[in-house]
């Protein structure tokens, strides 16, 4: 907290993995930076409003993803999507007016945390805990699936051919990024 | 680890991602409050547990979330086929039963590779 120059206070978020890092065997693993989240849920009558407020289509093709500058719309089910803005601006306050009762979409940007894991080895990393097959063919660039690291549940998105984004549950961060640690020291 | 195909997933996803849900095609009845003790217990408790190809509900949990139906074999284990929920049970043919069917006694992968008896050989 910081004292501002009118005498009020300012709260500062810290996110649960801040200043944390980890390099080694030519993997790093670093805490995302806060962005926002949405999860959407929204059946095939409904994803033309999610469109409308999105700018964008969401995508219909299982496991893959759609970008449009910072944001990125992942296909997690049939009507449910997860959107990231990775710079944080005013998605959640445009979705406040939507309520047609079609569509839903839940301010989920603190719940989630998020570990960047980067490097040519990324997938041996990652596949110590998740039995997805994670050859580019199987999961290329621009994949994502909600899927699980050893005990925890997280999605993973794949942004370049040796970067992953691995988004979990803020109460579940302290096992994954151990677990992750754990990983690449075995890798 | 076994494969499982998910309907909504299009694709095989390893099994450690989804969570079995009980008998599938089970019609809950219309008149629930006005049923005996007995037919609820029927409907509610008594599941048909047949050795040989079984209907279950699967749920892809770790991964889209969607419930959907598979028909399977209780012996082998091996999945025949998924289908989305909603779907009308399957007519299978001999040959999808027939390829999934567990090997006939006798046959190796169908004995115990340890008994009790030979154990104190
Ligand atoms: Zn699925």
């Amino acid at each position: 907290m910081s004292k501002s120059a009118s005498n009020t206070m300012t709260a500062m978020r810290v996110g649960p993995l801040d200043g944390l890092l980890f390099a080694s065997n030519g993997i790093s693993l670093t805490p995302a930076p806060s962005g926002t989240r949405l999860v959407i849920r929204a059946r095939a009558e409904a994803q033309a409003e999610a469109k409308k407020l999105l700018g964008f289509a969401l995508p219909t093709k299982p496991k893959t993803s759609i970008i449009k500058g910072d944001v990125h719309c992942l296909w997690i089910g049939p009507d449910e999507f997860l959107v990231i803005d990775v710079d944080g601006s005013g998605l959640p306050a445009k979705f406040e007016k939507a309520g047609n009762g079609k569509l839903a979409a839940i301010d989920v940007s603190h719940r989630n945390t998020a570990i960047i894991v980067s490097g040519p080895n990324a997938v041996d990393a990652l596949n110590s805990g998740c039995p997805q097959d994670l050859s580019l063919e199987a999961f290329p660039v621009g994949a994502a699936s909600r899927t699980i690291l050893g005990k925890a549940e997280m999605i993973l998105y794949r942004t370049s051919e040796a970067e992953f984004r691995v988004e979990c549950w803020r109460s579940f961060s302290d096992y994954v990024w151990k677990y992750l640690v754990d990983a690449v020291k075995s890798v | 680890m076994l494969l499982i195909n998910c309907p909504y997933c299009e694709e095989e996803r390893p099994e450690l991602e989804f969570r079995g849900a009980g008998e599938a095609h089970i019609a809950r009845p219309t008149n629930l409050a006005d049923i005996s003790d007995d037919d609820f217990e029927k409907f509610f408790f008594i599941k048909d547990n047949d050795k040989g190809v079984v209907f279950e509900r699967w749920r892809h949990i770790h991964g889209c979330g969607r419930f959907f139906n598979a028909a399977r074999h209780s012996v082998s284990d091996k999945f025949i086929m998924t289908y989305k929920a909603g779907v009308a049970k399957p007519k299978l043919t001999k040959a999808q039963i027939d390829a999934v069917k567990p090997p006939a006694k006798g046959t190796p992968a169908n004995e115990p590779v340890w008994t009790i008896e030979e154990g104190k050989k």
